[in-house]
């Protein structure tokens, strides 16, 4: 029986949404030539799901159908679901059109592996080529890239995308193995090295010739499962901080595994550890924004992240001796540390202060957290809170707040 | 004394540049549609004298950065009472100031302005997502919008890159004034017995044939795409809060 073009989105939207990423962000592509569209540096959410998620780019499976037979996925070959293929002009007629009507930032296509990978990849670019050469289309595009495809397959589909990605799921090679048997870790590493070399390369060329090509200008992301496996927060956190490091990649997204499958190899959950999800991007934004390493966030000692408090209020409590800042001469580096105190707090703080001698009621209205911050600061040589230097004291003190405001996620 | 102004940018600095040049403080500053007859206090009506704000602007202009000086337009745009006596405090610190005192946010009049300016800000990011265009029989793009504040004229320089080769039409209800791109420039319109349908929608008679179905599909991907075992009400809702859903075709 045919299907509707109604009945595909709702199949293949719904396989495709266990990919977190969303980001449209990232890229800088203008709109040439009076073409459809350009991308914004920071990227647009359109709308929201009712789970609270961005939606930015039209999320999308070419087809569900797969050969393997991942205990994770929804798509699994093994499970028993409702299959549905797009064609390629499907797929560039909606994008093309709820970009029109502003709906979305671009396209994020994926697809489970139909023939091989390399058939699969093709696919995909086919539709990002058609997009940005027939209908002069300038908006984001993301493309998966299936383990195991070609060095051309990726060359060319660097060429078409703004971002580009591998997913590595599971974080460890054993536990991938376990749920995955067809999966390895060498074939996400593989097309990931070989993406970062390309990046890196077209980036250099980029800096000497202003009209060289650019090569997926959004870099790459990767999505980590949380949860199918037992792998610690220390484990997870670790491996991200090496794909920021060696890999270089643009964002890892961490995604608390949805109990969707009765497979046995995975274990029984009632719900998503959303908790424990929320606390590794908190972990995760310390590292990129925050000049945090990754051994002072978890480490043989700690190697799971406390649910009950945001990790960088774990650590100043285990860090007293570093306590209390002073908010009008410590430095950008040490003001990031206090808890309560974000990014755009302590640029104001570091501008404001060339004008005057910062005073607490200053830092409430700037949006310093006091709640959590007040045990941590000193605006002249005295502290505020006389709790100042006993962690277990604040612990209780920050617990009977939480109490009373319940916890809510973000 | 207070001063009133017609509706107008140009009014508002007209009445700095009065306030200067006659040296009589300001008990308030009001522009005419807001401003409630009182007894007692004295008033004094300005007439808007654009070479008397291009003073007061140049004068400014020497004071802040270009970012600072379209700061106090966009507070000025947010038309929150008071908002002109701020301004007013603002721009004499300023002025009487030796260095630029655009960061100076232990002053509270600037910390507000920096605060007013991030609430514009963030507005208009939500209308450059929020706006739903749909298509017209005659093949323009429209869509109707009700923001906070008076940012439809700010929304130009977004919509005109993004959507250069379709011609689109985006217009304020509440204000009743919009602004139109013709596939060359952007012109500000007002529509004389404009015909609106529903909650000041654009009306299903002049759409066209498609529009139906890229909405019914819209709104397919948009409920696909949540994740019911994550579901976070409260969340969806200080994203998405509920005076923008009137526009939101996923969301009606
Ligand atoms: S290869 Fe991809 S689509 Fe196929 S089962 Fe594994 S995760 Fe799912």
């Amino acid at each position: 029986m045919k299907l509707s073009i109604n009945e595909k989105l709702q199949i293949l939207a719904d396989a495709a949404k266990y990919d977190v990423s969303c980001a449209s962000s990232g890229s800088n592509r203008k709109n040439t030539n009076n073409g459809l569209g350009n991308t914004s540096q920071m990227g647009i959410c359109h709308s929201y799901t009712e789970d609270g998620r961005c939606v930015s780019l039209l999320k999308l499976l070419l087809t569900n159908y797969c050969i393997y037979d991942c205990a994770y996925c929804v798509s699994r070959k093994s499970n028993d679901v409702p299959r549905a293929a797009f064609t390629v002009k499907e797929v560039v007629d909606l994008t093309i059109n709820f970009y029109k009507r502003n709906y979305i930032e671009g396209l994020f296509l994926s697809s489970g592996i139909f023939k091989n990978a390399d058939y699969t990849n093709e696919r995909l670019i086919r539709i990002a080529k058609l997009l940005r050469t027939e209908h002069n289309f300038n908006g984001y595009i993301h493309l998966k890239i299936i383990p195991g495809c070609s060095e051309e397959v990726m060359e060319e589909a660097g060429l078409y995308a703004d971002r580009l990605s591998v997913n590595l799921e599971i974080p460890s090679e054993r536990s991938l193995k376990k749920i995955a048997p067809e999966k390895n870790h060498s074939s996400v590493y593989k097309p990931m090295n070989y993406l970062t070399n390309r990046i890196s390369l077209y980036n250099d060329e980029k800096r000497k010739f202003k009209y060289a090509p650019r090569f997926a200008p959004g870099g790459q992301s990767t999505q980590l499962v949380i949860g199918a496996s037992p792998e610690t927060d220390f484990d997870v956190l670790h491996l991200a901080n090496n794909l920021y490091s060696d890999q270089k990649l643009r964002r890892v997204y961490y995604s608390g595994y949805i109990p969707i499958s009765d497979d046995n190899r995975l274990p029984a959950l009632k719900t998503p550890p959303l908790i424990r999800e929320n606390r590794l991007y908190q972990a995760d934004w310390l590292m990129r924004y925050y000049g945090f390493e990754v051994n002072e966030i978890v480490n043989e000692q700690h190697q799971q992240l406390d649910l009950t408090m945001d990790p960088k209020m774990s650590y100043a409590l285990r860090n007293m001796h570093l306590f209390p800042v002073n908010i009008n001469m410590a430095d950008r580096e040490m003001l990031l540390r206090i808890p309560g105190v974000g990014v755009k707090s302590v640029n104001m703080i570091i501008k404001a202060r060339r004008f005057s001698r910062l005073g607490y009621e200053h830092l409430k209205k700037i949006g310093v957290a006091m709640n959590r911050a007040q045990y941590f600061i000193e605006v002249s040589g005295r502290p505020l809170n006389e709790v100042a230097s006993d962690p277990d004291k604040i612990k209780i003190a920050l617990a009977a707040r939480e109490k009373r405001n319940q916890l809510t996620l973000f | 004394m207070i001063y009133i102004y017609d509706d107008s940018f140009d009014g508002f600095l007209t009445v700095i540049f009065d306030i200067y040049d006659l040296k009589i403080q300001p008990a308030d500053i009001c522009r005419e549609r807001n401003h409630q007859p009182s007894l007692f206090a004295e008033k004094r009506t300005i007439i808007t004298d654009g070479h008397k704000a291009g003073r007061v602007l140049s004068g400014i202009k020497k004071k802040l950065s270009l970012h600072g000086v379209h700061g106090i337009y966009k507070c000025w745009l947010s038309e929150q009472v008071g908002i002109e006596m701020m301004l007013f405090r603002y721009i004499s610190y300023a002025i009487k100031s030796k260095r630029n005192i655009e960061n100076d946010f232990s002053d509270s009049d600037v910390l507000e302005v920096s605060q007013v300016v991030k609430k514009i800000n963030r507005e208009i990011h939500r209308m450059h997502a929020f706006v739903r265009f749909q298509k017209t029989r005659d093949g323009v793009y429209a869509a109707t919008i009700a923001p906070d504040f008076d940012v439809v004229t700010l929304l130009a320089p977004h919509f005109k890159e993004r959507y250069k080769s379709q011609q689109w039409f985006i217009y304020d209800t509440k204000r009743q004034y919009g602004i139109y791109y013709d596939l060359s420039e952007v012109v500000e319109v007002k529509l004389e017995n404009a015909q609106w349908q529903g909650r000041n929608k654009v009306s299903r008679l002049v759409l066209a044939e498609e529009e139906k179905e890229f909405e019914l599909w819209w709104k397919s991907y948009f409920k696909a795409t949540s994740i019911e075992e994550r579901a976070n009400i409260k969340l969806h809702l200080k994203h998405v809060p509920r005076r923008y859903w009137r526009y939101l075709p996923e969301k009606v």
